[in-house]
């Protein structure tokens, strides 16, 4: 069991700055995170996207941001539990015990809920009979390319996974690309390669069409694709791969006793605290009145948060607000001189 | 202002008034109207707010720009009158005008 004063739950901009907020006060946080790196949506979901809202940041990427928080925050070497998603909390006398995907536990007095909309997990395929195939025939993420060899793959998509995939899985498998429309969104180049591929007979591009019917025992033998007119193909099949992105949800956090409110969290404005002492959420996963989406807020509730945490996790010490700029102490954890 | 209506693919329906400025996706989201998470919260990455629109008001909507057609890729069923209703900015035009919700949104 890994013991430390606050435990965060998400490695979004929130929670990275949550680090440094409790860093400062010198406090000891560890950070959990279902993605496998950190960023939460800023990352995720708009990385080449600007963003134009952070105050003295008049422009700047969702990866930039995340790249000068983690900067920020790597005097406090604090550790980062990625690919892992918090599955429960527990209370133990004063602390919180959190158990993960991974088996890992930790106990503190202080839990910090920066998880966004929830953890992202792919966006699976519509129909019915997909899911008895999921993880035999239908795959919504390559982890090992070797097993996609010598087979008739179809890919699902019209983003960079899909094409990237087309384009490396081709080498070694006859690969049927479709999407619901005639173009394509990803890197220009990659394009290119893919329409350069099509014209040589190695790959097989069917737009506009969608998946219509899957057809098989044990594993896929042919799929059957719409168009918009409703005409529909049949296509030989050993293997569908789709990549429709990520979707958000909440996962386990509806069921830690917490007061919901829709897909959000109450805490109490003065300090994000939950209806658990100890509890904490902050950014877009928790709600007031008067709350607002943006980083921004999220950056100022775990300010406060903080300051409660310091109440729970030195409970003999007395409090003493510090500006970075004047703060010797402040000044020696983050390792100025 | 306009009036809106939020259809289901149960034939469920829902007129709300709606203020100009705001979009189709914060009426649902003020009225809780069922079947539009809204997710991102109206930054168009996510697509629940997806919404099939009635097919004689597509023409009337400023047209799509390639962010929300991207992210409809990425939406539960999308076809030709698909749009995100976060980007529908309600005015008077707009009074009457008829989206239903899919049968799900990821």
């Amino acid at each position: 069991m890994i013991k430390t004063d606050v435990i965060i739950v998400g490695a979004g901009p929130v929670g990275l700055f949550a680090v440094h907020q409790l860093g400062i006060k010198g406090l000891k946080a560890v950070l959990i995170d279902n993605l496998d790196k950190a960023g939460g949506q800023c990352i995720e979901l708009y990385p080449e996207k600007p963003i134009y809202d952070i105050p003295a940041v008049p422009e700047c990427t969702g990866r930039e941001l995340t790249e000068r928080l983690l900067e920020q925050i790597k005097p406090f070497k604090t550790k980062l539990f990625l690919n892992e998603r918090v599955n429960e909390v527990k209370s133990d006398k004063n602390n919180w015990i959190v158990k993960t995907s991974n088996k890992n536990e930790f106990i503190a007095p202080n839990i910090i809920i920066a998880g966004g909309v929830g953890s992202f997990e792919p966006r699976k395929l519509s129909i019915k009979e997909t899911e008895k195939f999921e993880g035999k025939s239908i795959f919504y993420a390559v982890k090992n390319k070797e097993e996609f060899k010598n087979k008739d793959i179809c890919i699902f998509g019209g983003g960079d996974s899909a094409l990237d995939w087309t384009l490396e899985l081709s080498k070694f498998s006859k690969i049927t690309l479709i999407h619901r429309r005639d173009q394509f969104r990803g890197a220009q180049h990659t394009i290119n390669e893919i329409k350069k591929l099509e014209k040589k007979g190695k790959i097989s591009i069917k737009t506009p069409f969608q998946l219509d019917k899957i057809e098989g025992d044990e594993s896929i033998k042919s799929i059957s694709i719409k168009d918009d007119n409703g005409k529909i193909e049949k296509i030989p099949t050993d293997v569908v791969l789709s990549f429709f992105g990520l979707v958000m949800k909440l996962g386990p956090i509806a069921e830690w006793g917490l007061n919901m409110d829709k897909k959000t969290i109450s805490v109490n404005p003065h300090n994000f605290e939950t209806n658990k002492k100890g509890i904490f959420a902050a950014g877009d996963i928790c709600s007031y009145p008067g709350k607002l989406k943006l980083i921004l807020s999220g950056f100022h509730e775990v300010a406060l948060a903080s300051v409660e945490c310091f109440k729970r996790a030195r409970p003999n010490e007395k409090y003493r607000f510090e500006f970075t700029t004047s703060s010797k102490t402040i000044q020696d954890r983050l390792g100025k001189k | 202002m306009a009036k809106i209506t939020y259809k289901d693919q149960q034939g469920n329906s829902k007129t709300i008034e709606v203020d100009n400025g705001l979009t189709v996706m914060e009426g649902a989201v003020q009225h809780n109207i069922p079947g539009i998470d809204a997710d991102c919260g109206g930054s168009m990455a996510c697509a629940t707010c997806h919404v099939y629109v009635e097919e004689k008001w597509l023409d009337k909507l400023p047209k799509a720009e390639d962010g929300e057609v991207d992210m409809i890729d990425m939406a539960f069923e999308p076809k030709n009158n698909s749009r995100l209703s976060c980007q529908i900015i309600v005015e008077n035009d707009l009074d009457g005008l008829v989206v239903t919700t899919p049968e799900k949104q990821s």
